[in-house]
C-alpha cells in the first residue's frame, strides 16, 4: 500500500477500502471464514449452523428523515444475517458516547433501537457503554453484532450462479443515501425522501419459504447496488447485465443525483436487497417480493451473462452500454 | 461543472426563489435573471439561474425532430 | 434518435471527419449515452479543453493546498476539485492531514457559511468558464455590498474564445467541426465565437445536452461540412439567445478583468482568464502570504495532449494502469467531465485491455 495515512476514501466502500481490508486486515486476521468477506460469517459449532456478523454505525446526523442511528444499527446487522440466509436471533450493542450528548436524544435513539429490535423479532442480549471526552467522537458511535441460526426458510441454494440467472431488487434504490444528503443542511436541498431503513428478515423469510431457488443476496448499503453487483462478479467466469430502465429509483432520488452529479447505483439503501434467483424462478420470486409490504416496488433488473465475465454492464435508457464501476473516493462520508 | 439543470420556479422573493426539479427543491438565486417569473423554468448552475427556458422553443425542437422522422418514411 | 442517426448516415460525406466538443458536459453526455455507437464510422468525435478542472494546472492546486495548511484558513471549493492531484498532494490529502477543506454546491452557500464563521478566513476556489464566472461575480458583488470581511477568492476562471483560437492555431490540431458549449454560450451569446467561422472557416453549432440535442447538432455540422459552409449555428434554441444573458455579462465585466491564464496543455494563453477588477482586488487570495511548492508534473501524464485532442485517453501509457479514478495521476481522470474518466467509466466492455 502506498498510502501513509488513513483517508476518508478508505471508508467509502470502494476500491481503497477493499485494498485496506485485503492488504492489512486479512493479512493479520488470518481465517478462512473472514477471507470470504461475506456480509456474515457462516459457522458451525457443535453441529449447529449459524451466522455471525458485526457492523459499526457512525451516521451523521444521528436523526434523519425515516430513521435514526438506533433504528439503523439494528436493521443493518439483522439484514446482514438475513441476506446470508440466517434467521436473526440475538444482538449485542456497544455504544461510544460523546460527553455532552443530550440524554433525551440518547433515550429517543435507544427507544428506537428497542422498537426496531421488537419489529425484527430479535433480542438484544448484551451490551457495553463508553463515554469519551467532548470532541473525541462525534455525538454517538454504535457497534452491533448479531448471531442467527441457519437456515432461514429453505435457506440459500447451494447451486452455483450461472448465466441465465435473474437479478432482482426488492425496491427503489438510493433512498437512504438521499435522505442523508437531504439532512445535511449544507447542501440546501429539500427533497421529500425518507430513509428506507427497515429490517428485511420478514421479507427474506417470505421469499425463502417459497419455491424459488435463491442463490445469492446482499443488501446494497454503502457503495450502493453497484458495489454489491461488482462483488458478485469479481473473479468469476460470468458477468452481469442490468438495464437502466428497469431499475426502480424514485424521481426525487434521480433529481438529487443529477444536481449533485451522483449515480443512484452508488448510493446506499438500508431496507433493500439485491437477489440472484434461478432464471426460471424470476417471475415467481418477483411475485413473492411484491406480496410483502417491503417489496412492493420490486423489479427484475437484469441477468447473469456468460459474456463480459467479471464485469457489470449497464444498458442505458438510450440503448448504449456502459460499464459499472465502484464509486471512487468518498462520495458522502458518514452515510451509515 | 458545466452542469446546469432546468428547474421550475415555485416562488420568488426579491433576489432569490425556490426552484424544483423531480420533486427536489433548492434555493435559487435570481440576480442574473431578474425577469424570471414564478411558473417559468430556469436553467440553474451552481445555485444561480442563468437563463429562462423558452418553452415554445422547447416544443418546437421536439416537433422539428418528429418531422425529420416523417421525412424519412 | 435512430431517425436523426439515419439522416446523418444519408449525408454520405466521403472522407473521415473529426468533430470536437469543448465542454465537459458534452464529453460526459456523449459517453454516457454511447452516442458513438449510433454514428457512422467516418465521424470521429474528440474531446477538447472543455473541462475547467482538467485545464487548471498543478500550480493552482498547490497554491490551494499551501493555503489549506495555514491555520485559520478554510478552503471552500466545488466538489470536483477535491481529488485532483497537485505536484505532491490533492486537497483531499491535505484535508486528511488536518486542512479545513469544505465542499459547496454554490458559491452563495460558501458566502453564507463564511458569514457564520467570522473566525475563519475563507478562500473560495474560483474554477470554471463563463458559466461559473457570472455566478461567482454575483457572489463577489454581494460580498462587496454586505460583507463578510473574511471572504476571499483565488481565481483560475477562464474564458473560452482565446483558448479556442489557440487550439485552432495549434499545428498538431485538426478539426472539421466544433460543438460549442451550451451553457457558456447561454452567458456569452454567440458573437464571441463568430471568429471561428470567419477566421478559421470551421463550422460551429451550439448544442444542448440531451442525446437528441447532440445528435441534431452533429447533423447540423455534417450538413455544413457537406455544403462547404462555415457558420455559427444554434441548436440549443430553447436556452441560448444569440445575445446571451446581458445581466450575467455585466456582472462579469464589472467584477473581473481579463488576464493571461495558464491552461494545462496550452501553456499561458493571453487574455484567456479572469482576475478580480481593481475595485474588488482586496478580495483576492493571492495577497495572503504563503509559500507554494515548486510545480512538478507527473511523469508520463499526457493530460495536456488529451486536452488538445491529439492524444486519446487510452493511448496514454498510464491509462487504467497507474492512473485510475481511484488513484488518479492527472486531472483528466478525476473530474466526471474529464475525457480520461469518461473513457474509463463508459468505454464498452469489449474494449477491455
Amino acid at each position: 500500500m502506498n498510502d501513509k495515512i488513513v483517508t476518508l476514501g478508505h471508508g467509502a466502500g470502494g476500491e481503497a477500502m477493499r485494498r485496506l481490508i485485503r492488504d492489512l486486515f486479512l493479512r493479520y486476521f488470518d481465517s478462512p471464514e473472514l477471507a470470504k468477506l461475506a456480509d456474515a460469517a457462516l459457522l458451525t459449532s457443535n453441529g449447529s449452523r449459524m451466522a455471525f456478523t458485526t457492523d459499526s454505525y457512525v451516521v451523521k446526523p444521528l436523526e434523519f428523515p425515516g430513521g435514526d442511528i438506533g433504528r439503523l444499527c439494528i436493521c443493518g446487522t439483522v439484514n446482514d444475517l438475513a441476506v446470508m440466509g440466517a434467521w436473526p436471533q440475538y444482538l449485542s450493542i456497544g455504544l461510544i458516547i460523546e460527553e455532552g450528548l443530550d440524554l433525551r436524544l440518547l433515550e429517543r435513539i435507544v427507544a428506537s433501537a428497542a422498537d426496531t429490535a421488537n419489529l425484527a423479532g430479535v433480542k438484544i442480549v448484551t451490551g457495553d457503554t463508553k463515554v469519551v471526552t467532548r470532541g473525541e467522537c462525534d455525538g454517538l458511535f454504535i457497534n452491533t453484532a448479531g448471531i442467527g441460526a441457519c437456515p432461514l426458510g429453505r435457506g440459500l441454494s447451494e447451486q452455483p450462479i450461472e448465466p441465465g440467472d435473474a437479478i432482482l431488487v426488492s425496491g427503489t434504490l438510493g433512498d437512504h443515501g438521499v435522505a442523508i444528503l437531504n439532512a445535511r443542511a449544507s447542501l440546501g436541498l429539500d427533497a421529500a425522501v425518507v430513509s428506507d431503513c427497515a429490517p428485511l428478515n420478514g421479507l427474506i423469510a417470505h421469499l425463502l419459504h417459497g419455491p424459488p431457488t435463491v442463490k445469492w443476496m446482499r443488501d446494497p448499503t454503502r457503495g450502493g447496488a453497484a458495489s454489491v453487483l461488482i462483488e458478485l462478479v469479481d473473479s468469476q467466469s460470468f458477468g452481469v447485465l442490468i438495464r437502466e430502465e428497469d431499475i426502480p429509483v424514485k424521481a426525487e432520488v434521480l433529481a438529487v443525483c443529477e444536481i449533485l452529479g451522483f449515480d443512484p447505483l452508488h448510493l446506499a439503501s438500508e431496507g433493500k436487497v439485491v437477489i440472484v434467483a434461478k432464471g426460471e424462478d424470476a417471475r415467481m420470486a418477483l411475485q413473492l417480493l411484491k406480496q410483502h409490504p417491503l417489496g412492493r416496488d420490486a423489479a427484475i433488473i437484469g441477468e447473469v451473462t456468460s459474456d463480459g465475465a467479471g464485469a457489470v454492464r449497464l444498458q442505458t435508457a438510450s440503448g448504449g452500454m456502459r460499464r459499472l464501476l465502484r464509486p471512487t473516493g468518498e462520495l458522502l462520508p458518514r452515510i451509515c | 461543472m458545466c452542469l446546469a439543470l432546468p428547474m421550475k420556479l415555485l416562488s420568488r422573493s426579491g433576489d432569490w426563489g425556490i426552484g424544483e426539479i423531480g420533486g427536489v427543491r433548492r434555493q435559487v438565486m435570481l440576480t442574473l435573471t431578474p425577469e424570471a417569473n414564478v411558473g417559468q423554468y430556469v436553467i440553474v448552475h451552481t445555485g444561480y439561474a442563468i437563463e429562462i427556458l423558452d418553452e415554445d422553443e422547447a416544443e418546437r425542437t421536439m416537433d422539428l425532430l418528429d418531422k425529420i422522422g416523417a421525412m424519412e418514411s | 434518435m435512430r431517425k436523426v442517426a439515419n439522416e446523418i448516415k444519408r449525408l454520405r460525406i466521403d472522407r473521415p471527419i473529426r468533430l470536437m466538443e469543448v465542454c465537459g458536459g458534452h464529453t460526459e453526455a456523449i459517453y454516457r449515452f454511447a452516442l458513438r455507437d449510433l454514428l457512422p464510422d467516418w465521424i470521429e468525435l474528440t474531446s477538447g479543453p472543455g473541462c475547467p478542472v482538467c485545464v487548471t494546472p498543478n500550480g493552482f492546486i498547490d497554491h490551494a493546498v499551501a493555503l489549506a495548511r495555514l491555520s485559520g484558513v478554510t478552503i471552500a471549493t466545488f466538489g470536483d476539485l477535491v481529488r485532483v492531484p497537485g505536484s505532491t498532494q490533492s486537497l483531499a490529502q491535505i484535508r486528511a492531514r488536518g486542512g479545513d477543506v469544505r465542499v459547496f454546491y454554490s458559491p452563495m452557500d460558501a458566502l453564507y457559511w463564511t458569514r457564520q464563521h467570522p473566525e475563519r478566513t475563507v478562500v473560495f476556489l474560483g474554477i470554471g468558464f463563463e458559466t461559473t464566472a457570472c455566478t461567482i461575480a454575483a457572489v463577489v458583488q454581494e460580498c462587496a455590498r454586505d460583507g463578510p470581511a473574511n471572504f476571499r477568492m483565488l481565481s483560475a476562471l477562464k474564458t473560452m474564445p482565446c483558448a479556442l483560437a489557440a487550439l485552432l492555431s495549434a499545428p498538431d490540431v485538426h478539426i472539421d467541426g466544433l460543438i460549442l458549449p451550451g451553457h457558456v454560450t447561454t452567458v456569452t451569446g454567440m458573437a464571441d465565437f463568430q471568429f471561428i467561422a470567419h477566421r478559421f472557416a470551421v463550422p460551429c453549432v451550439v448544442s444542448g445536452f440531451e442525446p437528441l440535442d447532440l445528435m441534431e447538432t452533429i447533423l447540423m455540422l455534417c450538413r455544413q461540412i457537406n455544403e462547404g459552409r462555415a457558420k455559427v449555428e444554434n441548436q440549443y434554441l430553447r436556452v441560448v439567445r444569440s445575445e446571451g444573458n446581458l445581466h450575467a455579462q455585466k456582472a462579469i465585466s464589472r467584477v473581473f478583468k481579463s488576464c493571461d491564464m495558464e491552461w494545462r496543455g496550452f501553456g499561458s494563453i493571453s487574455l484567456s482568464g479572469l482576475s478580480l477588477a481593481d475595485e474588488f482586488s482586496y478580495l483576492d487570495a493571492t495577497h495572503i502570504q504563503v509559500e507554494v511548492e515548486p510545480i512538478r508534473e507527473h511523469p508520463g501524464c499526457r493530460c495536456g495532449e488529451v486536452l488538445r485532442g491529439v492524444c486519446r485517453p487510452d493511448d496514454c501509457a498510464l491509462f487504467a494502469t497507474a492512473c485510475t479514478p481511484e488513484e488518479p495521476c492527472g486531472a483528466c481522470m478525476v473530474s466526471s467531465e474529464g475525457a480520461c474518466a469518461a473513457v474509463y467509466h463508459f468505454a464498452p466492455v469489449a474494449d477491455e485491455r
